[in-house]
């Protein structure tokens, strides 16, 4: 089955929040700080409101309720305020409604902020020393979790140990923010949004303009793309605030640079990795030391944490570990959610600490995993028994054993060379290199979180008098392809052809967050629940009317089926259409899907955090060119645990994409800030694979059902994510024989003085390896 | 699916022309304040374009001033191609073109490549073979690769992907949009058929 979106996209006629007109529409505006900390004196906008075309400006002091707002933590100022403090470079101070976007910026420009800068605080090792300020009222640390598992101080004789860094990814995707806002008649408002969550959304603006949560709607507009970037809130409360304020209809859409300095990236991350294991390879310990910058603001970072720390370890049985994890406040870009969340940070760590051990130990770098890989039964380091399947040793197996490509060819064009112009590279001085890296990542909502998910199904005769059925669930489609799944497990479900999937809004209850790799599974089975419900209900109603006895839905559940549009009941000689079934009236019924009760971490970080795990194993092939450092990554290959596959296509892409953005962070994406600036927020600076950068992939689906999943799936678009990134650095490095702890790699990590851009050695120093700051 | 292609994303609107009133009333403050007044082929339709600024790009004035959200803006600088358009059958990234400088020129974006063979066998490929997720890209991909193959209809795979390198897709990794290109060749007899589906499964 094709989305059944696609036609009005390939012919440029699907509507993104940003293509959306309003009669009567103001544009709008927003005013950043320019300062990455500093207290705001005096702001004037008396001559911003007298530029001509103004509306309506506001700042902190109109919003009416809560002046905060955060996806776990309400922390973030709305507005930076007069006598508050602005804490990053890019946060919001003023937004303006304007006849044209032009009136907007220029009424921007006449707004007088009077900023007293304070020296900010931008390295992260730094945030809890006893001289550093606090820069919040809830402090400087936004959690600490220290995993103590098997014994202490129990250690293999092989000992590797090393630090590692990650620059800060952005989530790139290709729509700016975009929202649209309408005040109503009741008082309320109607929003439309780019969004991956709804009814989070709805709270938090209902929190901040002071409203009941029903008379803030919202609906889902067209989303480019999101990745995680949609997860918090960026434009949602300023739309809402100047459609109040103005009482029209307000959209404010962002361009590229705001776009980057507008929503929460992905944690930078520091890590010291010391990995123990036997004379035959079997690991022993693993000591972490994690920190995450989690910029100025909560987002989503004490999730974030938990994800990264309990994942540190890797796929592999370790009988004893001891993982300390800290994410801390800066006054560096807030980080939260993206494509991993957490976890491709500490695989680039272990994978690296992996191929170490591997070449001490003077093992095979595949044979040292498919040793180590957990297997279903094992005990994780929090205590949890790991629930099955997961193949990840079945994945590296398979990945190894996939046809390497070709040796370089002479190639007069240059192209197919590292730099990929005409006599860039000199042929001779190009090495390849292979790597490999494994990777788990968690499924669904962890730690107690019941993140449940609803959908309503009603199926009722289309005028033409052919069964017809609408599919409501508030699941935000950002690209993945929710509503090809939605539709074809009502097809499945209901046995007809004519599926509506109505508009994603909140006028039905939360189907969570579209991240964590969970639609499918948790909307899948809302989906299927409440066709189910329908099916079961339409079916009673026929038995009753045929007369049937005993407990109606039991008896209408034992003899009745449906196939073909036929309701038969061959036992009992009954057989009618669907479509006549329904003509005594419509069908309808909504089913909440709940997935099984986990637990917070407790005591020495102990409990049952995750709902599930899916894992994947990657092969890198690259050519470096020793000269210049630049790299050309030649091929990839893939197994991955994708649980039962529901649409192959969507599969595909989303294992390729993935695979993308994990080389986009091995060789090219960095969001680099100086002194807490964001300094290249542009494509231009920026950035991102191009179709000459990524090579084809060579895919292996490995499809064991996943027992407590709807019809068997697993998420599918976050673990290769997770793997692509190292197994690109372990080629580099076998490549060219350098470290390479610093990621994304650079030019002049591959030539020059070895090892520039040390991670320092001191950057996750304390903790479990006992100096600097705990 | 039945109903409407996209719920309620798939309102195709048309460009909306101004009223010859307002038009007027356009063009006389135009001259009055020396804005720029020109006309632009967008299509196949003749747009007024009036009170606009010299320096306004094409992508603002076709988005922004004739409603054309065909093209769509994720960079203004020339970077990304969602914005891709042929002008004069030259691919252009229209966020770098002065809207004042396409007046005489024909200016065609995906809205107006129906009547094209190729760009229909394109977009039922680029939908066949999986090469549309979130879609934001895909009208400018549409215009590129229409471009690419009346010029190079037999390109090869690396000339496809330097040709392609202007355009930017976050989601799809580009294995998709490569694999309908190929298709493309394939059904235009330019490729021998391929394998259907190269994906190894295990069970």
């Amino acid at each position: 089955m094709r989305r059944p979106d696609g036609p009005a996209k390939v012919h440029g006629r699907f509507r993104y929040v940003g293509d959306l007109q309003v009669p009567g529409m103001l544009h709008a505006r927003t005013l950043r700080s320019p300062h990455p900390r500093a207290r705001i004196r005096h702001l004037d906008t008396a001559a911003a409101r007298r530029v001509p075309g103004v509306a309506v400006l506001v700042t902190a002091a109109d919003v009416p309720g809560l002046a905060t707002y955060g996806l776990i933590v309400a922390d973030q100022p709305v507005f930076g305020g007069v006598r508050g403090e602005v804490r990053y470079a890019g946060e919001p101070v003023a937004a303006v409604a304007a006849v044209d976007a032009r009136a907007a910026r220029h009424a921007l420009a006449a707004i007088e902020v009077d900023y007293e800068p304070l020296p900010p605080v931008t390295d992260p090792r730094r945030a809890l020393a006893a001289d550093t300020p606090t820069l919040h009222p809830n402090g400087n640390l936004f959690r600490e979790i220290d995993i103590r598992h098997g014994e202490d101080g129990v250690h293999g004789p092989v000992v590797v140990e090393d630090d590692y860094a990650i620059g800060m990814q952005d989530q790139a995707f290709l729509a700016p923010e975009a929202a649209v806002a309408i005040p109503a008649a009741d008082g309320g408002i109607d929003l439309l949004v780019a969004t991956q969550w709804l009814h989070s959304d709805r709270e938090q603006i209902a929190a901040c303009l002071a409203l009941p949560e029903q008379l803030v709607r919202l609906t889902l507009a067209g989303v480019g793309g999101a990745f995680g970037g949609r997860e918090d809130i960026t434009v949602q409360i300023h739309a809402a605030l100047l459609a109040r304020a103005a009482g029209a209809p307000v959209r404010i859409a962002y361009d590229r640079v705001e776009s980057f300095l507008g929503h929460p990236h992905r944690h930078p991350a520091r890590m010291r990795l010391r990995h123990t294991a036997t004379h035959d390879g079997e690991l022993v310990s693993v000591t972490a030391r994690v920190l995450l910058d989690g910029g100025a603001y909560a987002s989503s970072s004490p999730a974030v944490l938990a994800n990264a720390i309990t994942h540190a370890a890797g796929p592999y049985r370790v009988p004893h570990a001891r993982l300390h994890g800290l994410v801390v406040r800066t006054n560096n870009p807030p980080c939260g959610a993206m494509r991993g969340f957490g976890v491709p940070q500490v695989t680039i760590g272990h994978e690296a600490q992996m191929d170490r051990l591997a070449d001490a130990l003077g093992l095979d770098p595949v044979g040292l995993r498919v040793r180590n890989a957990l297997q279903p039964g094992d005990v994780l380091p929090t205590g949890q028994v790991l629930g099955g399947p997961l193949p990840a040793r079945e994945l590296i197996t398979l990945v190894a054993a996939r046809p390497l490509p070709p040796p370089a060819k002479h190639d007069p064009t240059g192209l197919s060379l590292p730099g990929g112009l005409p006599a860039m590279a000199e042929p001779s001085r190009v090495r390849r290199g292979i790597g490999y890296a494994l990777a788990y990542k968690n499924l669904l909502f962890s730690e107690g979180v019941d993140d449940a998910s609803t959908a309503r199904v009603r199926l009722a005769l289309a005028a033409d008098g052919t069964p017809h059925a609408q599919v409501h669930s508030a699941c935000a489609e950002v690209g993945q392809g929710f509503v090809t799944i939605a539709a074809q497990i009502a097809r499945t479900e209901l046995g007809i052809d004519q599926i509506e999937l109505l508009p994603a809004d909140t006028a039905v209850a939360s189907a969570g967050s579209t991240s964590a790799s969970r639609q499918t599974w948790m909307s899948g089975g809302a989906v299927r629940g409440a066709c189910a419900a329908v099916v079961d209900r339409l079916l009673a109603r026929v038995a009753r009317a045929a007369g049937l006895p005993g407990p109606v839905v039991e008896t209408a559940r034992r003899s009745l089926t449906i196939t073909g549009g036929q309701i038969v009941g061959a036992e009992v000689g009954l057989r009618m259409s669907v479509a006549d079934a329904l003509a005594m009236g419509p069908v309808e019924a909504e089913y909440t899907f709940h997935h099984r009760r986990t637990t917070a971490l407790g005591a020495a970080g102990q409990g049952d955090p995750h709902v599930a795990f899916a894992a994947a194993a990657h092969r890198a092939v690259v050519d470096v060119d020793l000269d210049l450092g630049l790299v050309r990554v030649v091929s990839m290959a893939l197994a991955q645990d994708c649980g039962t596959v529901l649409n192959p296509l969507a599969l595909r892409g989303q294992v390729e994409g993935g695979t993308a953005q994990g080389l986009g962070l091995a060789v090219m994406e960095e969001l680099v800030t100086d002194a807490g600036r964001v300094v290249n927020p542009t494509f231009h600076d920026y950035l991102i694979p191009t179709a000459a950068d990524v090579p084809d992939l060579d895919f292996v689906a490995v499809t064991e059902p996943q027992p407590d999943a709807p019809y068997g799936v697993k998420g599918v678009g976050e673990a290769p994510t997770c793997t692509a990134t190292p197994a690109i650095i372990a080629a580099i490095r076998a490549a060219v024989g350098r470290d390479l702890r610093r990621v994304p790699v650079r030019p002049h990590h591959l030539v020059g003085p070895p090892d520039a851009d040390p991670p320092d050695a001191d950057a996750a120093s304390g903790g479990p390896f006992g100096e600097g700051p705990s | 699916m039945s109903g409407s292609e996209a719920g309620s994303n798939a309102g195709p609107e048309p460009p909306r022309p101004l009223g010859a009133e307002a038009e007027a009333e356009a063009e006389a403050a135009a001259e009055a304040g020396g804005l720029a007044l020109y006309r632009l082929n967008v299509d196949g339709f003749l747009r007024t374009v009036s009170g606009a600024w010299l320096g306004d790009s094409l992508l603002t004035v076709l988005r922004d001033r004739l409603g054309v959200t065909a093209v769509k803006d994720a960079c203004e600088q020339g970077r990304c191609g969602a914005c891709s358009v042929l002008i004069d059958g030259r691919l252009a990234a229209s966020c770098t073109v002065l809207a004042a400088d396409a007046d005489g020129t024909r200016v065609v974006t995906v809205a107006g490549l129906g009547a094209s063979g190729l760009a229909r066998a394109i977009q039922a490929r680029f939908l066949s073979e999986g090469a549309v997720q979130c879609g934001f890209c895909t009208p400018g991909f549409v215009v590129a690769v229409t471009e690419l193959l009346t010029r190079r209809p037999d390109a090869d795979d690396q000339e496809i992907r330097e040709a392609l390198a202007g355009n930017l897709c976050r989601c799809t990794g580009y294995g998709r949009i490569v694999a309908a290109i190929r298709a493309v060749q394939q059904e235009r007899g330019i490729l021998p058929i391929g394998g259907e589906d190269d994906v190894e499964w295990h069970p």
